[in-house]
């Protein structure tokens, strides 16, 4: 059925009104439920993981936003939440869990370490784990308050919805590591793991 | 007896040449030798109930656990490498990372070793509130060890109700220092701010409620049969072994050894306070989840002491070669100015020499080794891990005992790997 | 001044360096041969009974003239007293020293921590592996003043060897037996399981 789709909107024929309103009422229905029934698969590492089970516990109740059951097995799960720094040691074990979820899947990177490495700049600390798997949201915070996670959930939401199943681009494929063994070209890792800020002057002890 | 791998095939169902569905039997083509083959289960790095990225190879004869060997390392972060390249105020931030779960306590570790090194004594106030941010530390610390274990041994309410504790502590911290976890409060020579207005009167309101959900977790746990089934007699370790194994805090003084830095190395007055050291007798899991729950009554009443003689005064010292001025002097007053750019620049310069300070973290004893070369960054940064050497006792508590006991075992150790790894 | 110094220089002699005492705790320098009997002494002699390991770790200082230090924390648990004792070990020279694990069980981690961080072999020790880098982490010893803040390679080769080892490790009898018999293992494996083959480092032009 998706190709007879494709070929139709590729030919050039007239758009076909009623086709276009049935693909946007199917994205509609399969994005909201995959948006409200997001199933996270809670990679907890260091103090994000606090903040996470704060998050899903009696105050904050994330259940609230369809995570009511949490997929502690990849294989069951919709979202990773990487919350907490990652270090090298770790990386082949994220990227395997990561490969181990069924599409479509999407990545939080919880928190200032998850992100960027935050203040651990140093030998045993992944730069940001979007040097290893691809991820949807960032969530700033060192670590972020339960609200912010919330709130990163809720930009997922608005991600997910605006995806289309008819659609090449945002379609969700898998993006297995390149022959070298990474994910991005090795100038690009070294790019973005330059250090940044105050960190910058800490080469120097003493 | 032979230990080696069982290796099972698993079936995979598939489609032969002339299209009939294929299965491949389970198992391998001998039929192993059930009684006489070791298994081989592996935990983690990524479980639920391993509180953390700790992985434990696990060698199983039938259900029960012939060894296991922990692999760590998967949170190392370097914090003592990073610590080399950080003036002493500036080492603050980390220790709120090592052990998240009492970040404030870690703070005040720190703070007293890099004093004693520098040879500052405190004021008063700062005194009591460092009491006060310790024993807030422990009870956070003791409430997410409950949930979590409670958890892990299939009681899912009293995870609930230590979180919902945990939420009005932050709050109080929050209110204090303007971070829910990562607080930062201690500087060297004194405090990062003294407490609000309301902080005082919102902690005694904690300290009042806090023994009730206190005696709820006491009557929903307590004699709960399943609770004690799964806990007594497990994991048990005799005071000997706990010395031997250089255990300490809570683990420690379950195995029926009195010992407890706060009265016996005292630091902050604690010596000045009326609490009891709690001592358990079998030394097993229950035993640890016994003092750990009244370890948690004692902080309150060493809150409730500390609240009552909360003194008037400066929370910092009146050296400005140590404590910033305040932002209205360094802008008008050249000395004052010269002092912010010195300390900013520069850091706070410690003597030459070196300090251990132990202080009683929730896990046990933190201790904090500075080496000082006269320089503004410590030499050596170095963190003695309570719950890293109270893991390396787990091997010597499982082996014996069924795999479900290891989770119950492994959870009675109140690790958090932010420390163990560091 | 701890009275076990005293003490100790009124048993053991020549092996016994100097003492000094830094910030209320008293210092002891050991010698490294000796190690093993002062510690035993102090641990069983009645008055002293050291029988509390708090920690054991290494100083390397900037100073590059200044020897390593592998500095062992003691107490009394029933005397309520502390003592370091301190073995100094030329940085240049041979970084051996006698393992405290027949002693004390709890430095067995705390060992391979230092033998981790520092490279510092500690003889005699069950099971000298690194802990808490990975097996064949080919950088050094993170924690010597010779190695960068940020390690020894490029960020993105951390990466590719980061990525290219596998999580499974260790998940096999291999594995195991490792603790219980390393030193009867094949020479081969010795080497593969110390080095390994993704701890090669880069080609440089």
């Amino acid at each position: 059925m998706k190709r007879v789709l494709e070929t139709k909107h590729v030919s050039g024929q007239s758009p076909n009104y009623l086709l276009a309103k049935f693909q946007d009422l199917v994205d509609w229905a399969v994005n909201a439920s995959r948006a409200n029934s997001l199933w996270p698969m809670p990679f907890g590492t260091a103090c994000c993981a606090i903040e996470f089970m704060a998050t899903a516990a009696s105050r904050y109740d994330f259940a609230r936003f369809g995570m009511e059951r949490q997929a502690f097995s990849p294989r069951q799960a919709d979202v990773l939440i990487c919350a907490g720094r990652l270090p090298f040691k770790l990386a082949s074990v994220i990227r395997r869990i990561y490969d181990q979820m069924p599409q479509p899947k999407w990545v939080i990177s919880m928190g200032a370490c998850a992100s960027t490495g935050g203040i651990f700049d140093n030998y045993a600390m992944v730069q940001g784990i979007d040097t290893i798997v691809p991820v949807d949201v960032y969530v700033p915070g060192c670590p972020p308050r339960p609200e912010g996670l919330l709130y990163g959930v809720l930009l997922l939401h608005k991600k997910i919805k605006g995806e289309s199943l008819f659609d090449h681009v945002p379609r969700r494929e898998e993006q297995p590591l390149d022959d070298r063994g990474l994910r991005l070209p090795p100038e690009q890792i070294d790019e973005i793991s330059e250090p940044f800020g105050n960190s910058v002057h800490q080469f120097r002890s003493a | 007896m032979s230990k080696r791998t069982v290796e099972v095939e698993l079936a995979t169902p598939g489609v032969g040449p002339r299209g009939e569905t294929l299965r491949v039997p389970l198992g391998v083509a001998q039929q192993p030798d059930l009684a006489a083959e070791h298994m081989l289960i592996n935990i983690g790095p990524q479980h639920p109930a391993t509180h953390g990225v700790l992985r434990l190879v696990v060698e199983l004869d039938g259900e029960t656990v012939v060894r296991v060997i922990p692999h760590l390392g998967y949170l190392h972060s370097g914090f003592e490498k990073l610590g080399e390249y950080r003036h002493y105020n500036q080492i603050i931030p980390l220790t709120d990372r090592t052990d998240y779960l009492s970040p404030m306590a870690n703070n005040v570790g720190f703070a007293l070793a890099a004093e004693q090194l520098m040879g500052i004594a405190i004021t008063p106030r700062c005194t009591v509130l460092r009491v006060i941010a310790c024993e807030m530390s422990r009870i956070i610390s003791h409430m997410v060890w409950l949930g979590t274990t409670s958890i892990d041994l299939g009681a899912f309410t009293p995870f609930l109700w230590a979180f919902q504790e945990r939420e009005r502590i932050y709050n109080l911290q929050e209110m204090w220092t303007g971070a829910r976890l990562t607080t930062s409060v201690t500087r060297v020579g004194g405090m990062m701010a003294d407490v609000p207005d309301d902080f005082v009167a919102g902690l005694r309101h904690f300290t009042q409620t806090f023994p009730k959900t206190l005696s709820e977790i006491d009557r929903v746990l307590t004699r709960n049969a399943v609770w004690v089934g799964r806990t007594q007699g497990v994991g048990v370790l005799t005071a000997a072994e706990a010395i031997n194994h250089s255990l300490s805090g809570p683990m420690l003084r379950a195995s029926g050894v009195a010992y407890d830095v706060r009265k016996d190395k005292p630091y902050l007055d604690y010596e000045t306070y009326d609490f009891d050291v709690v001592v358990g007798e079998h030394g097993d899991v229950y035993d640890r989840y016994l003092v750990r729950l009244e370890e948690c009554s004692q902080s309150n009443r060493i809150l409730q002491q500390a609240l009552d003689r909360l003194p008037d005064g400066p929370i910092n010292i009146a050296d400005p070669r140590v404590i910033l001025p305040p932002k209205s002097r360094a802008m008008n007053d050249m000395e004052a100015m010269i002092y912010h750019f010195k300390q900013v620049m520069e850091g706070v310069k410690a003597p030459v020499g070196e300090a251990y300070v132990g202080i009683e973290n929730p896990k046990g004893e933190l201790g904090t080794y500075l080496v000082s070369d006269g320089t503004a960054k410590p030499v050596r940064w170095r963190i003695r891990p309570p719950s890293f050497i109270n893991l390396s006792a787990l091997p010597h508590m499982a082996a014996g005992h069924l795999l479900s006991d290891l989770i119950a075992i492994n959870a009675s150790v109140d690790i958090v790997m932010g420390e163990v790894d560091r | 001044m701890n009275p076990s110094v005293d003490a100790l220089r009124a048993t053991f002699g020549n092996a016994i360096g100097r003492a000094l005492e830094s910030c209320g705790d008293t210092i002891v320098y050991v010698g490294r041969d000796a190690l093993l009997d002062v510690m035993a002494w102090l641990r069983d002699t009645p008055g002293h009974t050291y029988d509390y390991l708090v920690d054991v770790t290494a100083v390397e200082y900037r100073d590059r003239e200044r020897p390593l230090e592998v500095v062992y924390g003691l107490r009394s648990l029933s005397r309520r007293a502390d003592l370091r004792v301190k073995v100094e070990l030329d940085s240049q020279g041979d970084l051996t020293v006698d393992s405290v694990v027949p002693l004390w069980r709890g430095a067995d981690w705390l060992e391979r921590e230092v033998y981790d961080m520092f490279g510092i072999t500690f003889r005699g020790h069950p099971d000298l592996r690194r802990i808490l880098m990975w097996e064949t982490y080919a950088e050094g010893y993170p924690l010597r003043k010779d190695f960068p803040l940020r390690g020894r390679f490029s960020r993105a080769e951390q990466v590719r060897q980061a990525l290219a080892a596998s999580p499974e490790a260790h998940y096999s009898l291999e594995e195991l037996s490792i603790a219980d018999a390393y030193e009867e293992l094949p020479a081969d494996m010795k080497e593969r399981l110390r080095r390994g083959t993704r701890g090669e480092l880069p080609d440089s032009e």
